[in-house]
């Protein structure tokens, strides 16, 4: 487990390529910045690939041990299948979000170098780099450091704008951060003091349920959950995600929360012994359950087309916490199951809520305007924007076929099958408020606009491509066979077997 | 004795922390962090953590205790966004009822760790050796836990770029922070004239020793910047343009280097950020001082805020 194994340096190049293209790019700014973010996120996407093919292919998590240096010592990468398919999810959305960006941030020749473009280049790598760290790593407190890495690039970018009423909602959300950090921290250090190694395979073998390794799981879960924006902790993601750029808001609810959920799954099923974990695990299902209701209602309610969206992400987050009590239940084909689903909906919320970001922002900047009220004619002027926001809505429902039906499946089915119905009937409530709230985007849209309307300027083609391509991934998930999706439950532990 | 000082020391630290959260201006709570800071120091002594004592005074209290100065001194004026950002008592009291809640349950289960704690104290000290470097917390920073090390310089270069990305549009590229105005006479002169190349020498020696005792770049390049800060605002030297390709080098010239070195490792070590043996000590050195740079550039360059006029 702490050696090095074959393909291992792929997960050195993909940390270290957006690392030092980040610091490239910030040296040498300007123009040089824009096409080092293009090359690197365009090779990152290459070397993501790569990795998922190499674990599919040998059966195994990949793995490097750095410096030569064994764990508890030293520090290792390694990529199982969640770590895979996540980095290939981060990879795609980066990479259409830096196609997306070209128009807005583009810096021309012999231009200038300013604010924006330079910061949005620069934190885009910062933000690959982060999201590498945060997947790949294999042990707590270098998780520590990617979660900082992580907390820098999104405020950064949700910033990009450089509204004074913009700094306030993120000021809150780095607030909620940082205590989300020191939760993390503290819970870190008790581990060590418990069992002298951060390591997360060797945690896995010495933690306990003693009351030092369950302090520490309770303060990092509650951390994690701060900066998931898990209900009730949920407060400061609507402004924070609505007010950014829609290419900020895309990345920040797409990607940066799911790193949160990654290490919360490390936590709960690698580290956690199942007994303490299955115990806890309805109560943050509960929590999830309530997010679903909670924030699909209050996004029914919403005027603004953006606070819609970024509501439908705090509904949307509830989703993943369904697996835990699914996945730790005992019974092995529907912890299968259910460990799909959600990473499944980890992966298809990342390109579905991209996508809804992405042509909010399109359908907001022509129309001058994003009041959920007042969308007509928007339909006819960027049909492209439109769709693309309807192909989302219907895999964040839960519509065949899309990947998020797929997931919503699997969570269901597992549900079931393990006699926890109760969550069923949440995943069957939520689709119908979700239904009902993308319904509201998407009639008004099509009607026709007001007669005294100004007409909508069309978007440039490009962008509107971008945002449907997204979208159009999130439902070819649910096209793709099960079977093929066995890399995700690459390096899993199983219950009662060895991890 | 010992055992009375240790009891003091608690008492006071816990002191300065309720005083700093009950100090009337925010003025007082910074120098109450200070205060705090300095003795947690004080504790981190007593505990025989010199390193970590060294690096929270350098940074826990120095640095931030800076940084949070010039924050107070930028929200003069603006007293009324303050009140009303300020929480209620009520928030007050549920956050203070949250935080004993954590810390009393933190003590419990600190009293049930087991004793000796397990560690991996002597297999850092068995194998600094490898390295070519007696100092055991050295030897984790670049050696052993070398990848948190880069990242966290990584972290600084992104603190640097977030504080620069929050200006105007119309002031990038521009300089960073207040003019001030220069000191001819009066303590700040004196004391930037007289402190200014000791505490260079002492800046360089902290980060030079890292190696082999209690320092290294963090704290080295903390006095450094410290230095730089006392000359700024004694009115000495201006910051420089944030366009300006030297200080973007000087800021990635610590983690540029490291990756490189990392690099090395790989071409002629044992694997990526391996020193390869025979060149390991030199390499270290070198990149210690490319770090201490860039440590010093963003710390002084944290305190000096966003650009706020034309270059």
């Amino acid at each position: 487990m702490s050696g090095t194994t074959p393909g291992g340096w792929l997960l050195v190049l993909a940390l270290a390529l957006p690392v030092g293209g980040m610091l490239l790019a910030f040296a040498l700014g300007g123009r040089t910045a824009e096409r080092i973010a293009l090359g690197v996120l365009g090779l990152g996407t290459v070397l993501a690939g790569m990795i998922a093919a190499e674990v599919y292919a040998a059966g195994a998590p990949l793995a490097y041990r750095l410096g030569g240096w064994a764990p508890p010592l030293g520090l290792r990468l390694q990529a199982d299948g969640l770590a895979a398919a996540m980095l290939l999810t981060a990879a795609l959305v980066l990479l259409a979000v830096a196609l997306f960006g070209r128009a807005a941030q583009a810096t021309p020749p012999g231009v200038q170098e300013a604010r924006a473009p330079f910061t949005f280049w620069t934190f885009l790598l910062a933000l690959a780099a982060s999201l590498a760290a945060a997947f790949l790593g294999g042990d707590l407190f270098n998780l520590f450091v990617a979660l900082e890495m992580l907390t820098f690039a999104a405020l950064s970018l949700a910033c990009l704008d450089g509204r004074p009423s913009q700094f306030r909602s993120e000021l809150r959300y780095l607030f909620f951060a940082l205590i989300g950090s020191v939760l993390y921290l503290l819970g870190t250090a008790l581990l060590y003091g418990a069992h002298g190694t951060l390591d997360i395979a060797l945690l896995a073998e010495r933690a306990g349920a003693d009351l030092p390794t369950l302090l520490a799981a309770a303060l990092m879960t509650a951390g994690l959950l701060a900066k998931m924006a898990l209900f009730p902790l949920h407060l400061w993601l609507p402004p924070a995600h609505a007010g950014a750029p829609p290419a900020a808001s895309a990345l920040l609810s797409g990607l940066v929360v799911k790193a949160a959920f990654v290490l919360l799954l490390r936590l709960w099923i690698w580290v956690l012994p199942p007994v303490p974990a299955g115990a806890g695990a309805p109560l943050l299902a509960g929590l999830g359950a309530a997010a679903i209701l909670v924030g699909s209602l209050i996004a029914l309610r919403q005027e603004r087309l953006k606070l819609l969206v970024a509501y439908s992400t705090v509904a949307q987050i509830g989703y993943l916490f369904l697996m835990l009590p699914l996945v730790l239940a005992g019974d092995p084909e529907a912890a299968a199951r259910a460990w799909l689903g959600g990473i499944l909906q980890a992966a298809s919320h990342a390109f579905a809520k991209a996508a809804m970001f992405l042509s909010a922002g399109l359908v907001a900047g022509a129309l001058g305007h994003d009041r959920v009220a007042e969308l007509g004619g928007a339909g006819r002027a960027m049909p492209m924007a439109v769709i693309a926001f309807g192909l989302a809505g219907l895999s964040l429902m839960g519509i065949p076929p899309s990947g998020g039906f797929t997931a919503k499946w699997l969570l269901l089915t597992a549900a079931l099958g393990t006699g926890q119905w109760w969550w069923a009937a949440v995943i069957l409530g939520g689709g119908l408020l979700t239904g009902g709230y993308v319904y509201r985007v998407l009639a008004g849209s099509l009607t026709a606009p007001p007669a005294a309307a100004p007409r909508p300027e069309p978007p440039a083609q490009g962008p509107e491509r971008v945002a449907l391509a997204l979208a159009l991934v999130s439902v070819a998930l649910g096209l793709v066979p099960l079977a093929s999706f066995g890399l995700v439950q690459i390096g899993r532990p199983i219950l009662g077997g060895a991890p | 004795m010992g055992g009375l000082v240790d009891w003091l020391l608690a008492a006071l630290v816990l002191g300065a922390a309720a005083w700093t959260l009950a100090a009337p201006t925010g003025f007082a709570a910074v120098v109450g962090f200070v205060g705090f800071g300095l003795l947690v120091t004080l504790a981190w002594v007593r505990l025989g953590a010199v390193d970590v004592a060294l690096t929270e005074a350098a940074i826990g209290a120095g640095a931030t205790g800076v940084i949070l100065l010039m924050a107070v001194v930028r929200l003069r004026g603006g007293a009324e966004e303050v009140s009303a950002a300020t929480p209620g008592r009520a928030v007050m009291v549920a956050a203070g009822l949250l935080a004993g809640g954590v810390g009393l349950a933190l003590a419990l289960a600190v009293l049930a760790l087991p004793d000796p704690a397990p560690g991996l104290a002597a297999a850092a000290m068995a194998r600094r050796g490898e390295l070519g470097l007696g100092n055991p917390v050295a030897a984790v920073l670049m050696g052993y836990r070398g990848l948190d090390t880069l990242l966290e310089s990584v972290v600084l270069v992104f603190a640097v770029l977030a504080v620069w990305s929050m200006a105007p549009d119309r002031r990038w590229g521009g300089i960073p922070g207040p003019r001030f105005p220069r000191q001819e006479a009066g303590p700040l002169a004196l004391l930037a004239r007289l402190l200014l190349p000791i505490g260079l020498v002492i800046g360089i020696h902290v980060a030079w020793v890292g190696a082999e005792a209690p320092g290294g770049k963090f704290q080295g390049g903390t006095i450094l910047a410290a230095m730089w800060v006392l000359a700024w605002v004694a009115g000495l030297v201006q910051p420089p343009a944030i366009a300006s390709q030297a200080v973007r080098l000087a800021l990635v010239a610590g983690p540029l280097a490291f990756l490189l070195a990392g690099f090395a490792g790989m071409a002629l070590g044992e694997g990526f950020l391996a020193w390869p043996p025979g060149l390991a000590k030199p390499m270290i050195l070198l990149v210690e001082a490319a770090m201490t740079l860039s440590v010093a550039a963003a710390l002084a360059l944290l305190v000096a805020g966003p650009p706020e006029r034309a270059a």
